[in-house]
Parts: structure tokens; sequence; C-alpha cells
């Protein structure tokens, strides 16, 4: 049985803060597949179109009978724990430094056998198990073996709990407090153990419905933030940026335009300073911070969550600045990504289909509820996923952009959604 | 050594001032990101807030200078109004900043304290009853003065930077105080004042939107080819007449207003009444 994650002492201030080592993280590109998968939470395995074998490792061609045509296909995971070590030396340091280490060969009910970390409830070999992926510290798919049956508190587990970003007792800053969405966040995070919540609020002046509520939750530190505004986030960071183990960025400007229906630039100037350099100065802030309290404890710094727009694929007509500086915004959280992974600091886009807030009310349902779009990020979080696209409409729009981004192209300025 | 009378008249200024005969009063707020802006409802344009961003700083970027690029909009912060802000002055000669003439950026200023009036009732409305009491206090206010309405709400952001009370909004909109219909007419059509000046967000008030007609002082102000400063402070430390006001607009071309430094000169060897 895992026991339940309890609140870690505070830190000892006259002992150095511990540095990040990072797992092996060197993959070829078909093996990218796999990760590429696991970034959506998705454990898939190259399946033959030819023969119908099943494969592991990732391999250019299908090890049964030499068809290139391989295609990836999601996995129960179910298999066998034929054998398990556990490992008491190691000369990588990410390893060394968390020693003593279990692994097992587990052979997938759909053919191929695989070498996995395995979860502490799992027992002795044989046995049965369920075999999922993760994003390792490296940002990289790692199998682990499951319980067929797990605990209550299994994510609990400290493996599996590096590799996840759970709330629980950790400090998150959501940039905007008091859209419906980052009030949503707020009370999700509040809800999911989160230690302090520090809600940005911008012009002050503006009080929205719920806001004087939320703000006398007893986790919730009300400050100012204005991500417009250099100093303001350059002051925060200093303020509290040492204290951050998750940044929210919640704080978007969202207008109904394309090029013809509004004259003019303000507005998507506006939009770019929100939803673009916004996050460019959110990251210069605090992305140092963060990566230097990468190993910091059992509360370490570990994620940035970006509210992106599934329009960041694909530019809906109606909303065309607004997707313009989504897509600004999603090539610059690519670029986080990558300098956030070289301390093990994980980057979540999430991209929602249209809201059902003020700026969506001419949009016919589906729309998704703040509740639920907050709920999916604290999910993401725990879950330690890298990309998510909570709801109908951004389930659609992914798949048809998968399918043919042309197409969809195509399908949305021809007034289609 | 003999002087021209001008020169003598402006010697004898100089000689005041470093005498330190004449009180600077500093009446703007310093462009600060945090400076309450006007605010729309959201579907409309917008006011942009102040901005600044840091170029340099004796850094890799520029190792022995510091400098920021800035940027705002015409009405952030204390500023200038010219008469084309406002549709009802849009026709009228140099209604522009760039076109308002020289000798207008400086001239005298008669303040009304509305102050107590402000504390009780945060929409008041100054009346010509106000303006007549004034006069009767301290003389016909001159043809070509800044009228100044004080109110003390500048405090709200100079000695608590409190910025929701320096809005001051609720589910019915601003509520700041500002001059009546009846008031702006008397000052534009009975005085024929260089303009109105405000400690608020605007000069007219908060909740002028329901004035007969809407926004008395911005459309008959600027009708009449009048100015507006708004956002100004200390007008607590003015003389109720006898300073003289210094505001010259940015020389931005077609500009509708400007931010600026608003000084007053201030006599202080009992010149001033």
């Amino acid at each position: 049985m895992t026991q339940a994650f309890a609140k870690p002492p505070r830190k000892n201030p006259l002992l150095r803060t511990p540095q990040m080592n990072l797992p092996p993280a060197a993959r070829g590109r078909v093996a990218l597949g796999l990760t590429a998968a696991a970034a959506e939470g998705r454990f898939m395995l190259q399946v033959c179109s030819e023969c119908g074998a099943t494969q592991y490792p990732p391999r250019e061609a299908c090890h049964q009978c030499l068809s290139p045509a391989l295609r990836w296909q999601d996995q129960t995971g179910a298999g066998e724990l034929l054998t398990e070590t556990t490992l008491s030396h190691s000369n990588d340091l990410y390893f060394r430094e968390r020693l003593p280490w279990r692994l097992g060969m587990v052979r997938l009910d759909a053919g191929p056998s695989a070498m996995v970390h395995l979860h502490g409830e799992v027992g002795a070999a044989p046995s049965r198990v369920r075999v999922g992926v993760r994003l390792d510290r490296a940002g990289q798919a790692v199998l682990i073996g499951f319980p067929e049956k797990g605990s209550e508190h299994m994510a609990d587990d400290p493996m599996l709990r590096e590799m996840a970003s759970d709330p629980k007792f950790r400090k998150v800053l959501v940039t905007d407090g008091k859209s419906p969405v980052g009030q949503a966040v707020v009370r999700a995070l509040a809800k999911a153990g989160a230690d302090l919540i520090w809600v940005g609020q911008a012009e002050p002046w503006k009080q929205p419905a719920g806001f004087a509520e939320l703000a006398r939750l007893p986790q919730v530190s009300v400050v100012d933030l204005d991500v417009r505004d250099e100093r303001s986030v350059q002051e925060l960071a200093a303020l509290i940026g040492a204290k951050v183990d998750i940044v929210i960025n919640t704080a978007e400007l969202h207008r109904r335009h394309g090029i013809g229906g509004r004259a003019g630039t303000e507005v998507a100037r506006e939009e770019m300073e929100v939803n673009y350099l916004g996050l460019l100065r959110l990251a210069q802030a605090f992305g140092p911070v963060l990566m230097a309290r990468a190993a910091d404890g059992a509360t370490h710094a570990t994620a940035w969550v970006n509210l992106l727009s599934i329009c960041a694929l694909s530019n809906h007509p109606p909303e065309g600045t607004y997707s313009a500086s989504k897509a600004a915004a999603l090539s610059l959280a690519q670029c986080l990504r990558a300098e956030l992974r070289a301390a093990g600091v994980r980057v979540l886009n999430v991209f929602p289909g249209p809201l059902d807030d003020e700026w969506s009310q001419n949009v016919p349902p589906p729309k998704l509820a703040p509740q639920a779009l907050a709920s999916a990020i604290v999910k993401a979080l725990r879950d330690g996923v890298e990309d998510v696209y909570p709801g109908d409409i951004a389930q659609d729009w992914l798949a048809r952009w998968r399918d043919n981004p042309k197409v969809l192209e195509r399908e949305l300025a021809a007034g289609g959604s | 050594m003999t002087h021209a009378p001008s020169q003598d008249l402006l010697g004898a200024f100089a000689q005041s001032l470093l005498a330190g005969q004449i009180r600077i009063v500093d009446l703007s707020h310093a462009l600060s990101t945090d400076f309450p802006t006007l605010a729309l409802p959201p579907e409309l344009g917008q006011c942009q807030g102040f901005r600044i961003e840091q170029v340099s700083a004796y850094d890799a970027r520029g190792a022995s200078w510091y400098w920021n690029n800035i940027s705002c909009s015409e009405h952030t912060g204390t500023h200038f109004d010219a008469p084309i802000h406002w549709i009802t002055g849009r026709d009228r000669p140099g209604n522009a900043v760039d076109a308002v003439p020289p000798a207008h950026f400086i001239a005298p200023a008669c303040v009304i304290d509305c102050s107590a009036q402000a504390a009780r009732d945060a929409d008041y409305l100054m009346t010509v009853a106000d303006i007549e009491s004034f006069e009767a206090a301290h003389g016909r206010i001159p043809a070509g003065a800044w009228v100044l309405m004080r109110t003390d709400w500048s405090q709200h952001w100079s000695r608590r930077r409190d910025a929701r009370a320096y809005q001051n909004f609720d589910a019915t909109g601003q509520h700041t105080p500002g001059p009546s219909v009846e008031a702006v007419r008397f000052l534009v059509e009975q005085r024929d004042v260089l303009g109105y000046g405000s400690e608020t967000i605007g000069t007219d008030a908060g909740q002028a939107a329901h004035l007969r007609p809407p926004y008395p002082c911005h459309t008959l102000m600027h009708g009449a080819g009048k100015y507006g400063l708004q956002c100004l402070a200390n007008l607590d430390q003015l003389p109720p007449t006898g300073a003289l006001i210094v505001a010259a607009p940015l020389k931005i071309e077609h500009g509708s207003g400007s931010p600026l430094r608003v000084i007053a000169l201030v006599a202080d060897n009992g010149a001033s009444r």
C-alpha cells in the first residue's frame, strides 16, 4: 500500500538547494513516437499494418515481416511480470540519487516484452500488471508497471509522484484569477490541496462577480500582476518567484474579430500584448527561478501551464487575430518547454475549444464550462501530461487537424466549426 | 547696465524665482504602469495605460547607459484634452494639440474648492451657485483662465495609492465628482474660460453619461474650442486665484490630447489672495 503523501517539513535554509540531474534523455526519431503519445497520456505501440504484429521497442520496420507500414495504436498495457530486480547501484546520476530502484520484465498480452520501472505496489513476479507510460523528469516516455488494482493513494508512489506535478501541498501562481477560468482554476487548486495559491489581479478597480469571495479562501493570496507590464511581472517574481512550484498562466485576452471586422490593430496588439508577450515576460521572470528549484525537496518546482486555444493549431477566421496570438503563444510555449526541460520542469499546453463565457455568448453549444477546463488542468498536472485538448470541440478539431490540416483550414474558412 | 522693459519684467521674475518668492507646485502624477486608466465597455476601443520596457540598464544590452521605451494613450495619466478629442470640437480651427497656440500654455487659474461637497457625495456636481460664491469671495473669473475644480480626489492615489477608490466603480458605473451641465455652460458662455481641469480621470463626472447632454464638459467645452486637464494633483496647494498654470502638451501631430507635466507658479510673498 502506498502511503498518502504527507505535507513535507519546511526546508532547511542552511543547506544547499539540491540541483537536478536528469535521467537519460536521448531518443531516436522513431522512439519519440512513444513520447508523443505519452505527452497526451496515451500508451501507444507500433502495430504492423501488414502482419498485425505489435512491437516494442519502436523500430523502422516490423520485427516480424520487415514491413515499414507501422501504425501507432493505443494499448491496454495488460501483461505478466516475468521477473523483477532492485537496483542498488547506478553510475547514472539521476538513479544514483534515487536508489534503490525496482525494475521488471513484463510480457505484454499484445506480444512484446518490455523492461519497465515498477510501481511500489507491484508484488513479486510472476504477477499480473498493467503497463502504462509516463513522461519522466527529462520529458521522455518511460514504461511503468502498475498493479492491476492499485490502492487509494497509489499516485503518491514516490517514483510516480516525481514524474507528475500534483498540486497537493504545492505553491501555485495563477496569473489572472479574475476571469471565469481563472476563478475556476483557483477553486480547483484549493480543492486539490494546494498549499498556497497566489492569485494575480490586474486593474484592481475591476472587481468581477465571485472574486471577493475567492480572495477569502484560506489558501489564496491576491497579488498585483499585470502581464502587460514588465515591471509588474518582474516585481512579483522578485517577491514570490523563489517559492512558486507551479505557474498557471490563465491571463488571456479574447476578442472575436477577423481582419475585416475591426479597423486598426489596437485590439490585435492587445491580444499579442497579453497572450504572447505576457507569456514571454512571465517566462523570463519566473522561468529561471523555477529551474533553480526543480529538485528542491518533495514539493519541488515542477510545472508551467499555458492556457492556449484549439485556434492555435489552425486559424478560426471569426476570431482571427485571437487565433494568431494563440498560435504565437503556442510557438513560444514550445520554446519555453525546450528551455525548462533542461531542468526537468514540465510545460503543459492546454487547448480548449470555445468556453462558456461572455466572449462566446453567440456560439452555440457545446461550450466548455470554466469548471470543466479547471478540472482538466488539475487532472493533467496529476497525470503528468504535456498537451491537453479538453472538451468535444477541441477533440474534434484536433482529430481533423491531425487527419489533414489543409482540409481543416478550408473547413474553418468556409464557416465550418 | 540698462534693460529693455520686457527684460526687466522677466529679469525681476527670474530674481523672484531665485529668491524663492515663487513656489512651484507640481500638479502631475507620475506616469506609472499602475496608474488608473479610463475604462470603457470592453467591446469598445480602450485607452492604453502607461507602459515602459527597459532597453538597457548598464548591462549586456548597453553597457554604460540606462533607458526605456515607453508607450501610452494620449489620455493616460495627468493629461490634456484638445477640442478635437470630442466630436463637437472636430471642426474647430487649431483643435489638435500640435495647433494649440503657445500663448495658451501659460494661463492664470481659478481654483474652486468643492472638496467638502465631494467628500460627502462622490457624485457631486459643481453648480453655478458654487461658481458665484467663489466669485463673491475672490472676484470674477477672468476670460482665458483655467477653472480647476478642487475635490481632493487625487489624494486617493497620491496619498493612499488606492486605485479602486480613485476609480470608484460599482455595478452602475463610476462615481466621481464633476461639473453640472449648467456650470459648464456658464463657464463657457459667461466667462469664456481657457478650459476646465479636474482631479478625477475625466473632466466629466463619473455618471455624466446620464446628464443632458451626456458628458457636458467634453461636449460643451470642446465644442467651444476650450481645453481640458485631468488627473491633476495637489490642487489643495493652490490659492483660489493668483496661481499661474504652465501646461504645454506634447506636440503630437493631429493629436487629441497628451500626457504632460503641469506646474503652477504661486507667489509666496503675499501676492496670492
